[in-house]
């Protein structure tokens, strides 16, 4: 049997001081929530907050075949990557599901940086390297490397304050490396999984909590909030971002998560042929965003069901929208329901609350 | 954490503060409260019915969570808290500023008050979710 270890982060301290709940997450003791999650998420939309996500797998794939190998596991087209590019991507398996999902950055002329998710590290790795017939160089940085996500309305005004590169010029889904709280060689990512803008800060874990200092004590006039896992999923739902392992899985097909975006057959990669032959056929299901019309919460599992009360799917996200003040979801359904406007129920225990399929995002924040 | 020493306890996290004549008020903890954090609704819609102790008489819905609550104690549900019910005062949020007193969620008469025996002291509760 496998033993399993809590591995921790560089700023595990910071968390206690600054009166986090701590979870062990993906292995991992990472916070849950500072004060509320309702208020985290508020920071967030309105104003600015850091999240620590140092949990993060990040991989490094360099040589003259890398982009061959990125090309062959992941969905999305790395071609298309300008140095300073990221871009959102899957690593489709050969079974029609998801591996995982993950962003691809294009660092340097044969490099790239894959940043997955924690709970996947291993399988990510051992995946990519059952493709990696090539030799191509692979190295596992996750446990040297802490990530800071900056997001909200306010991030780079409280960022430019602690650095002279002009974050003005990074745009949404581009990156930089520069100096930034005293800290060097940062790479500063126009990304983020909130849908309220900012920035996200990769940096070796010796510099991690000088970073966090310099950013906390730079956002002071801005109210800078701590922000933990729990107003991270809100925040995201809100967005109708996907959830490894709520939404996508190993099981469900990118087209059918309205991943078709980030799936491009204008390269053959793991699948591919598979996919397009789905793609022609069209999906029998689909991933739609809800919310509901009478009072309820959906939460992951409930099952979806017409008015009669026939089961057509199936909860993989829900909660409450701190900004909707309404309970929202994620859900597949199959495809006669999944057009904006259908009235679908949701089984809450012994009842069925309607809700409504609407247009992602939930919310607009910038 | 809070545990008032002159309340009762269960393993569910429930509390139960007895008065005169077999009435008992009920809520859910300070610890209780704080795992579950904001509430969003508290659905109870049993009032008038005689439940048997461990069964369900209402949810309580938080933003990130959800949470059956259990009968302490076999009764009757007399009343629901009517500041926690969206069609009077509605605010759920009681329960996470003052678990022990607003925030009280519903009142019950006792049918079997040998089951009192049952319940769980202040210090045995602490002891629980230390």
């Amino acid at each position: 049997m496998e033993t399993t270890t809590i591995k921790s982060i560089p700023l595990q301290a910071t968390h206690e001081a600054l009166g986090a709940k701590m979870v062990p997450f993906a292995g991992y003791l990472m916070p849950l929530k500072y004060s509320s999650v309702t208020e985290e998420h508020k920071a967030v939309r309105n104003g600015v907050g850091i999240f620590d996500v140092s949990h993060m797998g990040e991989f490094f794939l360099s040589g003259p075949k890398a982009l061959d190998l990125i090309q062959k596991v992941t969905s999305n087209d790395a071609s298309k990557l300008k140095i300073g590019d990221a871009q959102y991507s899957c690593l489709p398996n050969d079974q029609g599901g998801i591996v995982d999902d993950l962003i691809v950055y294009r660092t340097g002329q044969e490099e790239y940086l894959l940043v997955v998710n924690a709970s996947n590290i291993k399988k990510d790795w051992n995946w990519i390297k059952s493709h990696n017939t090539d030799q191509v160089w692979m190295e596992d940085v996750s446990e040297n490397a802490a990530l800071f996500a900056v997001q909200g309305p306010l991030a780079t005004q409280v960022l430019q304050k602690i650095t002279d590169f002009d974050l003005s010029t990074i745009s949404y889904y581009k990156a930089a490396i520069c100096t930034i709280g005293g800290v060097h060689q940062v790479i500063v990512s126009a990304t983020g999984y909130t849908g309220s803008g900012g920035f996200e800060l990769y940096v070796p874990n010796q510099d991690a909590v000088q970073l966090w200092d310099a950013v906390m004590e730079a956002g002071q006039a801005e109210n800078i909030q701590p922000i933990g896992l729990g107003a991270r999923d809100t925040l995201r739902l809100e967005m109708g971002y996907c959830l490894y392992g709520n939404d996508i899985d190993d099981t469900t097909s990118p087209l059918e998560a309205g991943l078709g975006w980030i799936t491009k057959f204008t390269h053959p990669f793991i699948n591919s042929e598979a996919l397009a032959a789905q793609k022609k056929e069209g999906i029998t299901k689909k991933l739609v965003g809800f919310k509901m019309i009478e009072r309820g919460i959906p939460r992951h599992d409930y099952a979806l069901c017409d008015e009669a009360g026939a089961v057509i799917g199936k909860v993989t996200s829900g909660g409450q929208s701190p900004m909707l003040e309404k309970g929202i979801g994620l859900g597949y359904v199959q495809k006669a329901f999944a057009k904006v406007g259908t009235e679908i129920w949701v089984q809450i225990r012994k009842k069925r609350v309607k809700g409504v399929v609407v247009k992602l995002p939930f919310y607009k924040n910038i | 954490m809070n545990f008032p020493p002159e309340l009762k306890y269960t393993q569910e996290h429930e509390w139960v503060r007895i008065e005169e004549g077999n009435i008992a008020y009920i809520g859910i903890t300070d610890f209780a409260q704080s795992e579950l954090g904001e509430l969003v609704y508290v659905e109870v819609e049993t009032v008038g019915e005689d439940i048997d102790i461990g069964e369900v008489f209402g949810t309580v819905e938080a933003v990130k969570t959800t949470s059956d609550l259990f009968m302490p104690l076999s009764g009757k549900i007399l009343a629901f808290n009517p500041n926690l019910d969206e069609n009077e005062g509605d605010d759920p949020t009681l329960i996470n500023s003052d678990p022990y007193g607003e925030g009280w969620i519903i009142k019950m008469e006792i049918s079997d008050p040998e089951e009192v025996g049952t319940l769980l002291g202040a210090e045995a509760y602490e002891k629980l979710v230390a």
